[in-house]
């Protein structure tokens, strides 16, 4: 029951950092028709970022100018690339950020090498901020817990509260009568596009110490979070919140109970054949659930796809 | 409406081979076949038994991203899938399976035709991004599952097979490269061929129009969704067609060989080439190949070069190097190509030198925070210098300023005999 | 055997709250020309994509000589013999005219989702695409690209895809939007040259299109027909006069 809890948590962690970048992906998708696809690689230049702030002013620092250099980075990228192949289609955009994201993946190389940076936690937050039954969680994942909140928090403020939220929801909705009353809609793409990559910063700044500094953090997390807006819903932010805690406990759970397959079919009643290594189903019987961990989410969203076809929470098609 | 009148109409479309359809292609097939006589060596072979497998990979790539529309981040599954069956009925062939190798390739093909139309059949339901994203999925699973069914795909160390262990076709045994070769350009040609064709059927057409206008195919009585599964079936058919070409030119296939990394490469080969056109994947391939061979011999951020060079294709020339060729049709027909010849020639050097200088400045910082060591010591154009000082970058930096200042400055002059070579006046 | 081509039974669409159309009734019989008219947000165009299968109606039934259409996907209804234009242009731009009409025409002459023909070599085919050029008066553009054609022209264009496939109810949705009077003359003579002998369901707002060309009008208001028969007894109709005609009716009487 202890380890349950603790793996809730630790499900937790996983799934509101997968939605910080989430909540911006669909953000930036949901407004300007764009699929970002460089979104983790803007997740990878703040973790970076913040990482070479960090030699200078400490970790602090870094985790507020990390995220703004990002979004400033990101919003140069949408005025002066972005939108000049915004009038080519969705698809040429796409292909756009596809190659952004290569190009980011070979400057981190190129300015920082390929070998994994010791960026760590501060050391305010070093320490079990409590502990079940043993289990001591750290104070760095209730940090990080609290800041994924409090940013979802402040979105959904100012998405339904302010003067600023309401026109971004009209924007959603109606991208040209919005113009007509006097917005800057190119501004407005421009900040979104700035708000969505500063949030891809901000989580990479919190998660660096965790998962790791290194080139590949982009591959690793950025097919995930396109696979999590797919089975929540193209566009919906719920439906993203809502795939990103189900895909962040399916792994937690799945790395943290070594159930193999042998367990299971010798349970049902079948035995193991003497000669395992040349059995024609010998990875049936050695497969276990932390190795089937990575593939969950890939999984999820193909029968999703095929059940649900607007995936969890998104429109009907029309 | 009588037999008379419909003589003329169609009298040029009905023979089945002319003479200006079948003679880019036997051009094409001859100098293939002349090819290894002036590259003997067989690194040379394997270079263009590399880039012939990637060209059919890219033609098959563009049946979806070019003509339908339809943009994949998980098109090297089919190829990998393909391949991968290839390889094991190989082994099969070792085990007594009477099948010559030639024909394998019809193998895989099918295997990654039954996989396209599997996935196909959810993930064409929609164009767009929607597509690209289930591509995308569907692909990072397969990958995945590539490291934990290791029975099929053999896990780290991938699958190996023997090609030569099949009956002799001909007497020959494809012992040498050479005769790899002769049996990748015949796929090359054959599959090529093919593709052609088949973007001249009514499907192909059809598909254009889905791309251009999925609304109106259906009110015409077409189902898009079923317009696109076709196309991703002979896709992936093709894909299928490559991976085996691949298994017998290699005789190993790997995880790599079926992940994002492959499936994103070859959406770069085929918009740098051109994805609006026939031959864009062709170029495409053959510059990509050479990139990655030639380039990648001398220097390590040849990948950095490749994502540049693709970003800036997308800003700048989004139809690529074929579209940049067939922008010069309107000159050529009008006559006026010449026009545009000295101000290219002026500017040939300036661009070069900027090109060259700015990769320089790459080179050397790149250099100054990766030295092994403390080694100082650098080898750039054949030049040796030291680079932890400021001198080098800081002449290369001026070489740069200086190229391209000229540049700028010969721009208005192209610009000028863009204009007048696009323009049909009538002639004083 | 004499089911009426297009018959509405009680057909309802809303979005959300709203309810755009309210329980139409309608039957249109076999070689009718049939007219829609109503003021602007009346739902002429929902009720034109409720029959096409653009959208699957809220409740109600879309019947097509006799059969139940309703909620088939667009390609379905239109391999049942119906076939529409658009309001918007709505044409394959990057296409000849020529390949255009020919994209309308494959489904029909049997050549589907063909892989082992060749394009242009049928015969067939080719003969039909060119008579129907002719029709529409764009023989000698025939090799253009459509997108380049002036607007009268694609809109020609609009219904000779339309009436390729050889479908025998045709909808046109206000295909003399936007064109001059000569031009307007040109349309309308082009639409009873191709329609001869099929069932046409037209929307328009140039009412001299429509007392010209239609066998009986029906006025749609609010999602609601509240007249519908010949063009005589519409045009006397108080009914109609009072929610929607009025003034313009008597200009165009005169």
């Amino acid at each position: 029951m202890a380890l349950f809890l603790v793996n809730v948590l630790d499900g937790l962690v996983t799934g509101l950092l997968l939605f910080m970048l989430c909540s911006g992906l669909t953000l930036i998708f949901s407004m300007m028709g764009v699929l970002n696809f460089a979104h983790a690689s803007f997740y990878m230049l703040g973790a970076y970022f913040a990482y070479q702030i960090s030699l200078v002013t400490g970790f602090w620092a870094g985790l507020i100018i990390a995220p703004l250099v990002v979004g400033v980075i990101g919003a140069g990228i949408e005025r002066y690339g972005l939108r000049r192949v915004h009038k080519f289609g969705h698809v040429p955009e796409l292909i756009f950020t596809f190659g952004l994201a290569l190009l980011i993946e070979e400057a981190v190389q190129f300015f920082w090498g390929k070998s994994q940076l010791p960026f760590s936690e501060p050391e305010a937050l070093d320490f079990a901020a409590f502990a079940i039954a043993g289990n001591a969680f750290p104070a760095y994942k209730v940090f990080m817990i609290f800041v994924a909140m409090g940013i979802f928090l402040t979105l959904l403020y100012i998405l339904t509260k302010t003067r600023i939220g309401m026109t971004i929801q009209a924007a959603l909705s109606y991208p040209e009568t919005v113009q007509n009353l006097g917005h800057n809609v190119p501004l407005v793409f421009m900040c979104v596009f700035g708000v969505g990559t500063a949030m891809a910063g901000l989580a990479g700044v919190i998660a660096g110490p965790v998962l790791g500094v290194f080139p590949g953090m982009a591959v690793q997390l950025g097919s995930i979070v396109f696979v999590t807006i797919v089975i929540g819903g193209l566009g919906s932010l719920w439906g993203a919140l809502v795939a990103s805690l189900i895909i962040g406990w399916m792994q937690t759970f799945a790395t943290a109970y070594d159930v193999t397959a042998e367990q299971i079919l010798t349970a049902i009643g079948f035995t193991k054949p003497e000669l395992i290594w040349d059995h024609p189903l010998q990875d049936l019987w050695t497969l276990t659930l932390p190795q089937l961990g990575p593939i969950l989410p890939y999984l999820l969203m193909v029968i999703v796809l095929v059940l649900r076809p607007q995936g969890l929470m998104g429109k009907r098609e029309s | 409406m009588s037999l008379a009148s419909k003589t003329p109409l169609t009298a040029g479309t009905s023979r089945l081979i002319s003479l200006s359809n079948t003679m880019p292609w036997a051009f094409a097939a001859l100098f293939l076949l002349c090819l290894p006589f002036v590259f003997q060596s067989n690194s040379a072979l394997t270079i263009m038994n590399q880039m012939a497998i990637t060209i059919v990979f890219a033609l098959s790539y563009n049946m979806l991203l070019g003509q339908g529309g339809m943009l994949s981040f998980g098109h090297a599954v089919y190829m990998g899938l393909g391949g991968f069956f290839a390889m094991h009925v190989m082994n099969m062939v070792e085990g007594g399976l009477w099948l010559p190798l030639p024909l394998l390739p019809i193998v895989g093909g099918l295997f990654g035709l039954i996989f396209a139309f599997l996935i196909g059949s959810f993930s064409t339901r929609r164009a767009g991004t929607v597509f690209a994203m289930i591509s995308l999925g569907v692909g990072e699973l397969i990958a995945a599952c590539s490291v934990i069914i290791v029975v099929f795909f053999g896990g780290e160390e991938g699958i190996s097979g023997d090609r030569t262990m099949g009956p002799p076709v001909f007497g020959y045994e494809f012992l040498t490269q050479q005769e790899v070769y002769y049996l990748t350009i015949f796929w090359l040609l054959l599959a090529t061929l093919l593709m052609y064709l088949f973007s001249r059927t009514p499907i192909g057409r059809i598909t254009n129009a889905v791309r251009d206008n999925e609304e109106r195919a259906e009110f015409l009585g077409y189902s898009q969704r079923n317009v696109r599964w076709i196309s991703f079936c002979a896709s992936g058919f093709f894909a299928g067609v490559a991976g085996s070409l691949f298994a017998i030119n290699f005789e190993i296939l790997t995880e790599e060989n079926l992940n994002l990394a492959t499936s994103g490469s070859i959406l770069l080969v085929t918009f740098i080439g051109g994805a609006g056109f026939f031959v864009g994947p062709i170029i495409g391939a053959v510059v990509f190949t050479l990139l990655q061979t030639v380039l990648g011999l001398h220097t390590e951020l040849w990948s950095l070069y490749l994502g540049i060079l693709f970003v800036s294709c997308v800003m700048f020339f989004p139809s690529g190097f074929a579209g940049l060729v067939a922008m010069h049709r309107r000159p050529f027909a009008l006559g006026k190509l010449h026009l545009l010849i000295k101000p290219y020639l002026k500017a040939a050097i300036p661009v070069v030198t900027s090109v060259l200088s700015l990769a320089a400045i790459l080179e050397i910082l790149f250099h100054k925070r990766h030295g092994y060591g403390g080694d100082h010591e650098m080898v750039l154009y054949g030049i040796a210098f030291d680079s932890s000082g400021y001198q080098a970058i800081a002449m290369a930096a001026v070489i740069a300023a200086i190229s391209l200042f000229l540049v700028s400055r010969i721009l208005p002059e192209i610009r000028a005999a863009w204009d007048s070579a696009n323009h049909a006046e009538s002639r004083t | 055997m004499n089911a009426p081509a297009i018959e509405l039974r009680n057909l309802e669409k809303s979005f959300g709250l709203a309810r755009i159309i309210q329980g139409v009734n309608l039957k249109i019989a076999k070689g009718e020309r049939h007219a829609v008219i109503g003021p602007n947000g009346a739902g002429k165009s929902t009720l034109f994509n409720l029959i096409t299968g653009r959208f699957a109606p809220t409740s109600g039934g879309v019947f097509l000589h006799g059969e139940d259409v309703s909620g088939l996907k667009p390609f379905e209804i239109n391999r049942r013999g119906l076939s529409r234009s658009f309001q918007v242009t709505n044409i394959f731009s990057n296409m000849t005219v020529f390949e255009n009409i020919r994209c309308g025409l494959l489904w029909t002459m049997g050549y589907r989702y063909s892989f082992w023909h060749m394009i242009g070599r049928q015969a067939d085919v080719t003969e039909k695409a060119d008579e129907i050029l002719a029709q529409i008066n764009l023989t000698q553009r025939r090799n253009e690209l459509a997108g380049t054609l002036a607007y009268a022209e694609q809109r020609a264009l609009e219904i000779g895809i339309t009436i390729a496939g050889g479908a025998d109810i045709i909808l046109l949705d206000e295909p003399c939007a936007g064109m001059s009077h000569s031009e307007t003359d040109l349309i309308v003579d082009l639409i009873r040259k191709v329609t001869e002998d099929k069932t046409l369901l037209i929307v328009e707002h140039d009412m001299g299109v429509i007392f010209d060309l239609a066998d009986r009008i029906s006025v749609l208001v609010y999602g609601e027909v509240i007249e519908s028969d010949t063009p005589d007894v519409v045009r006397a109709s108080a009914r109609v006069k009072e929610a929607y005609l009025g003034a313009s009716l008597e200009e165009e009487a005169m």
